[in-house]
């Protein structure tokens, strides 16, 4: 493990369930070199639309004893992404320099099959471009050098205002992510598949 | 899974195609049986082709599809399909018969794929059996000899005989597999739930919100969005038209075109049906992050 694999860390003790990552997310990705992210029926009745990240609300235990956990929930940016093999034009790709799992929409023929492949459905159909999305970990703003250093990082995680987002290789020992997944006992999501995914989350403390 | 009309008709038709032309070449048949045959064969396997594009957001790339052939099985069958597809053109023409035997491997080798694209993926339990490649090429090539024996009564009715019994044989074979992987799926037990997709230790654990009020991408491709009434119809369906309602017509038609014919159009609307609820019944694990709106 040599290689960088760049990643989320995602810590639950602290989300709040407040969606400034969705929004930040939506609207970078809307307006970035990977847009435009398309909705359909904004504002009408039965609106719809991709997006790379949600979150997701559940309520565990058992009452009183019930606690309710915000659940954001992106691409995961697989080690052994299940989405990259079953593309048949190549456009669905892992990147070996950073490990970001990426479409290059230009090819994508819009056949659905990687998001069929993917367990999590971090995939969307972009409607109204016919093309597959999914994060792309802000690929376009972390190595972008006009950008003063400490912006060069996932809107998210710019976003988050309980710093519930960590951003870093978690190939890198001595990374924030790769020490909070060590020391905090970070998980990956459906390990019964074993796509062994880079995001990780941190579980809740009593 | 939703059952989408373009990859229902492609494996019907081409499975269909592929399963007339075993059955002609199988058999030797000759003149003009042989020759309407192969373009019967031919222009199912067209339609075939036509449907999928249906299926693509951007039909006019497709072309690309024919470059992960070394990992993937979409891109394999991409490949296979037309190169099936000229040899059934160049048996035709040219009648030489290792041009038909190279034809059989490669319509051995379409089956294997169309059904590899769904049994490969380990996550979709109810597809990730060798019954799917079975089932695949059983009642693909069943539903081509239904299709043989009506051809061949209408133009060589010394082979109809044949042909009907080759028919009974395969489609009984494929109604056995289909039945075995219709138990096999009525007994799985998904491998993944919310503590799994969530890695929340508490129980129970119930979605409260998928994080958005409208539907998504995600609501929509996975969920079939028929009422419990529509699945259970079209199980009843396939396990009639598929080989019962079919066989009597076989074995009580007396060979007559008509009852043949009919035979085959109620295999293949079965078959429809078949596709429909293996597409229906397969229940994917994102599932699990889409249950509730509010």
């Amino acid at each position: 493990m040599t290689t960088k694999q760049l990643a989320l860390v995602i810590d639950l003790n602290v989300c709040v369930g407040c969606h400034a990552c969705v929004t930040s997310c939506k609207s970078w990705n809307d307006g970035g070199a990977a847009g435009p992210l398309a909705d359909q029926n904004p504002y009408g009745a039965d609106p719809s639309g991709a997006f790379f990240n949600r979150v997701q609300t559940f309520e565990a235990g058992e009452f009183p004893a019930t606690e309710t956990v915000h659940f954001p929930k992106s691409c995961l940016h697989c080690e052994d992404p299940p989405c990259v093999p079953v593309c048949p034009t190549g456009a669905s790709y892992k990147r070996a320099e950073d490990g970001i799992v990426l479409v290059d929409y230009d090819k994508c023929i819009g056949c659905k099959y990687c998001a069929w492949a993917c367990p999590y459905g971090a995939r969307e159909l972009d409607e109204a471009r016919q093309e597959m999305t999914k994060c792309t970990l802000c690929v376009d703003r972390i190595y972008d050098a006009k950008l003063p250093e400490a912006e060069r990082k996932p809107a998210c995680v710019m976003a988050c205002p309980t710093s519930a987002r960590i951003f870093g290789d978690v190939h890198d020992p001595q990374s924030e992510a790769s020490i909070a997944i060590r020391e905090r006992g970070g998980y990956a999501l459906m390990p019964e598949w074993e796509t062994r995914p880079a995001n990780h989350y941190l579980p809740r403390r009593k | 899974m939703r059952p989408a009309w373009s990859v229902l008709l492609f494996t019907t038709l081409a499975g269909a195609g592929q399963g007339l032309f075993l059955a002609l070449f199988a058999a030797q048949a000759q003149g003009e049986l042989l020759q309407l045959g192969l373009a019967i064969a031919f222009a199912l396997l067209a339609a075939g082709l036509v449907a999928s594009f249906f299926h693509l957001g951007h039909p006019e790339r497709a072309w690309r599809a024919a470059a992960m052939w070394r990992t993937s099985w979409l891109s394999r069958e991409v490949i296979v399909l037309p190169a099936f597809m000229a040899l059934v053109a160049a048996y035709a023409w040219t009648g030489v018969p290792w041009v038909g035997a190279l034809g059989i491997a490669l319509c051995f080798l379409l089956y294997v794929c169309t059904g590899m694209i769904y049994a490969c993926l380990p996550f979709l339990q109810e597809w990730r059996t060798p019954l799917t490649l079975v089932n695949f090429t059983l009642l693909g090539f069943a539903s081509g000899a239904t299709l043989a024996a009506a051809l061949a009564a209408a133009l060589q009715p010394a082979l109809a005989r044949g042909y009907v019994f080759v028919a009974l044989a395969a489609g009984a074979a494929a109604y056995l597999g289909r039945l075995a992987s219709l138990w096999r799926n009525a007994r799985l037990r998904p491998k993944s739930t919310l503590a799994s997709a969530t890695g929340i230790p508490q129980k129970p654990i119930v979605q409260i919100s998928q994080g958005a009020m409208g539907g998504s991408f995600n609501t929509r491709e996975f969920f079939h969005g028929r009422p419990r009434e529509v699945v259970r119809a079209a199980r009843w369906a396939l396990l009639a038209l598929v080989f019962p309602v079919p066989a009597l017509l076989l074995l009580g038609g007396g060979e007559a075109v008509p009852a043949l014919g009919a035979a085959f159009a109620l295999q293949f609307a079965g078959l429809l049906a078949e596709r429909w609820y293996f597409f229906a019944e397969a229940k994917h694990p994102q599932n699990l992050y889409y249950q509730a709106i509010a």
